[in-house]
Parts: C-alpha cells; structure tokens; sequence
C-alpha cells in the first residue's frame, strides 16, 4: 500500500505498524517479524452523528464491522507472508482477494470515520479553499456536486462506496464508485468516501436509503477532506 | 451521445406523432406494450418464517425491497421497449445492465420466497426430498457436510449477493453443485436449474441478526422447502421458473 494514500494522522495511526513482534510462522525455522493492523480510535462518541447516523449503527459499525475487516486482515496477511516464505505462489495468488477485501475494509472504514464529524466539531459545514475552487469547476456548486453524489450512491447495485478523488496526475477531482470493499488505489487517491452497504444505514433507515444519502452530509467533515488533496 | 438525445427527444415528442401521421404511418404508442411484472403474493404470512426470520424482515424485503426490483425493470423494460422500436441501439444498450440487475432481483426473491417455508410446515422436512437428499449423500457424503460446505459459501461471499443449491447438466451426467452469485446474478446458465437459494444481502437478515450472519445462515436450515427444492430437483429449468410467469 502506497504510503502517499493515507496522509492523516489518524488514519495513519489506525494502519500504522504497532511495535513490531516477532510471530511464529508455520514453517519451522523461519520467523517473520510483522506488524499488524488495529482498529483506530473514533475522534467522537458513537452518539455523537445522531440524527443523521444513530449511536447503534455506529457502535456496530466500528465494533464489529470494521473490527472483523482489521482481524481477518491480519489472519490473510500472516497467511500470505508464509505463503511467499514457502514460495508458494499459488497461495499467495489465492489469498489476493481476500487480502484486497479485508484491507480494503480496513482502509476504507478508516478514511470514513475520518471524513466523518459531529455538526459540533463541525460536521456538515461546507468546503473552503482549493477543494471547494476544484468541487465547483467539475460540478457547479456545492448542491449539485451532492445531487450527483447520492446519484452515484443510490446506482451502486450491490454493496459498495462512492468516493470523491483527486486524479493523481491531473488533480482534477471526480466521483467514483467502487464495488464492495475494493480500495481507491492507483491513479486516484481518496478525498470522501461514503459506506454505500446496507448495514451503513439499515438499522435506521432500512429500505430508504435515499434519505441516509440526504442525511449524511450534516455530518460530513469537509476539513479532514481538504487535507487528503494533493 | 449526440444521437442518443435526439432520439430521446423525439420519442417522447408530440412533433414525432405529428410528423408520422404526415407520412401516413401513424405511430401508436399505446401499441408499444413491454412486459409488466408485478409482486408475486407469498405464499405464507410475513410472520410465518419466526423466530428464524422476523415478520418485520419480510415485510420489507418482499413489500419494499422486492417491489422496488420490480418497479425498475417493468420501467427499464418499457423504456427498452421504445428504444427498439425508435431503433435506439445506443439505449437500448445503456438499459442492458439495469435490467439485468433488476430481472435478477425479480427472479431470485420469487424463487427464494417459494424455496421457504413455515418450519412447522411437513415440507421444511428433508424426508420431503427424498430424490434430492439421495443425491446430496452421494454428492457430499452426507446432509451434514452439504450443510458445512453450503454454509462456507455463503459466508464467503463478499459483498451482496446469493447462495445457490443448483442441478447442471454436464454431458450426460446431471449434478449437484453450490455456487454464489454477486449481487442480483441470476441462476439462469444453460443446463442450470436452481434448486434453492440464500439471499446473503445484508437487508435479508440484519435487523434481527446484525453482524451475526453466521446465525442467520445456521437458521435457516429451519425453513428451506425441501417439498419445493424436490420438485425443482425433478423438473426443468422452466418449471423452476414457473412462479415468474405467474406475476406478469
Ligand atoms: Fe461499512
Ligand atoms: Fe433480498
């Protein structure tokens, strides 16, 4: 993973290397020395979106959700470590797509606590400077870069995201979607994100998404966004 | 994109009308009639699936979530329908994945509605299978281990999508497979017939279940209908079908 992606601090902290420990790998005789991914701290309470995202879809969401992506995560990343210790490239091929769900998982979850606020640390309020310069060149103003937005959200057929992102060489910024847990990797880096799955919104919203997508810009933190510019 | 919109502008111009009746052909839309699908009834109450799956989970996803696949395709299939007849290539293709995706949610809930069953119910009895269990011992060894691999599966999926019991055809040889679908892919290959499916989206089970889909797939055991998985099992692929035809 590209460390460029996650500029942060506290994304950083959520996928840094906590103190390497030595771990005991399968084959005998052979030790790597790796670190593992931990779920990062939210920076407010679970209750602190209500009403536009309920303190229980929050507490499940960090707890369990993301918890179970850092946990398995680690298992394949161990998995994929012995695998090309053995030099076991079949292996490590199978374990790819789990290794970019889980870690996807963990990556995107972390990115969207971040661009996550309460409307009291300033949640909802909108974009300033070059981010806002770069939103209404490609869409006009604010409103219809969100009307374009939740239209992007409600056509993801499945489960998936739409993220915001920069084009890393041009620097324009452009709305994309993203199926499942597939990371924003590559030729863009991740600006905004929003968890377009149902179990982002069911408990609350159930069927009616629309107006999950509607609510969740009171508390979109536009200023962790601004940061993620290149 | 520059004819697209044309097209689009005069098929739904009154100008288009005027200017076929000049040429005298007129162009009736009211001929134009694209297939309308409508919601199968259940064929057991909302609450009849408890304690395995709630009656507020089914009224949503059969009244809700179920409908709304509905409403997309008959509107894609209508616009569809236009577009064939404006010789509208371009649109015609656009609609292609919406229908798709809307087709498969239709046809997938309206097979997994029916492949349940009330769990008082003789019929959510494996010995109401006796020819499909007889092959998913020869096939798997025994119930439990086509239970253990069904049940991986499923919650290998990632992200929405399906859990499948299917019959296919392989030369002469007619087996028994699992298989997982992403998203609303139907089970519609060739020599493939669904036996039963999992809806393993998360709005099939997260109200009562949460992050607990491990649960959800362990229940539901309870109310599959072997009855129905057995006459699907017997049959043809357009008898498995047959529920769709019955809502249109
Ligand atoms: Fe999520
Ligand atoms: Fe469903």
């Amino acid at each position: 993973m590209s460390s460029t992606l996650l500029r942060t601090s506290a994304v950083r902290s959520g996928l840094r290397v906590s103190a390497p420990k030595a771990a005991r790998a399968g084959l005998a005789g052979t030790t790597f020395i790796r670190g593992k991914a931990t779920l990062p701290d939210l920076a407010y309470d679970y209750g602190a979106l209500e009403p536009a995202i309920s303190g229980q879809i929050m507490e499940l969401h960090h707890s369990k959700h993301h918890q179970t992506y850092v946990t398995s995560f680690n298992t394949f990343s161990e998995q994929i470590a012995e695998a090309a210790a053995t030099s076991n490239i079949q292996q490590q091929i199978a374990l790819q797509p789990l290794i970019n769900f889980h870690g996807g998982g963990h990556v995107n979850h972390s990115l969207f606590w971040e661009n996550l606020a309460p409307k009291s640390q300033g949640g909802g309020e909108p974009p300033k400077g070059e981010l806002a310069g770069k939103i209404n060149d490609a869409y006009g103003s604010l409103e219809k870069f969100q009307g374009e937005f939740n239209k992007a959200l409600a056509g993801i057929q499945g489960s998936g995201w739409a993220w915001l992102v920069q084009d890393n060489v041009t620097k324009d910024v452009v709305i994309k979607t993203y199926a499942n847990q597939d990371p924003v990797i590559g030729q863009f880096r991740p600006i905004l994100g929003i968890d377009a799955w149902e179990h982002a919104y069911y408990l609350q919203y159930q069927n009616r998404k629309a107006e999950y997508f509607k609510a969740i810009w009171d508390v979109i933190n536009w200023k962790a966004a601004e940061k993620r510019l290149a | 994109m520059w004819g697209t919109s044309i097209s689009l502008f005069l098929l739904f111009s009154p100008l288009q009308v005027i200017a076929s009746e000049q040429a005298q052909q007129p162009f009736d839309f009211g001929e134009m009639s694209a297939p309308n699908y409508s919601l199968p009834p259940l064929p057991y109450a909302y609450d009849a699936l408890e304690p395995y799956i709630s009656a507020q989970i089914m009224e949503l996803h059969h009244g809700k979530h179920h409908q709304t696949y509905i409403t997309n395709l008959n509107a894609a299939l209508k616009t569809q329908t236009e577009a064939v007849h404006t010789s509208d290539i371009t649109t015609q293709v656009s609609l292609q994945q919406g229908i798709r995706f809307n087709a498969g949610g239709h046809i997938n809930h309206s097979l997994f509605w029916q492949n349940l069953s009330p769990a008082s119910s003789p019929d959510a009895k494996t010995s109401a299978a006796p020819k499909l269990v007889q092959q998913i011992k020869a096939t798997w060894g025994d119930e439990d281990k086509f239970r253990e691999a069904f049940k991986a599966s499923l919650l290998g999926i990632q992200g929405s999508g399906w859990g499948w019991l299917i019959r296919v055809q392989v030369g002469q040889e007619s087996r028994l497979a699992i298989v997982t679908t992403k998203d609303q892919d139907p089970v519609v290959g060739k020599g493939e017939v669904p036996i039963f499916g999992v809806d393993m989206w998360e709005h099939a089970y997260y109200l009562q279940y949460l992050n607990g889909k491990a649960a959800y797939v362990e229940n539901i055991w309870n109310v599959i209908n072997w009855k129905t998985a057995e006459e699907r099992f017997v049959g043809t692929q357009a008898d498995a079908f047959k529920i769709l035809k019955a809502s249109m």
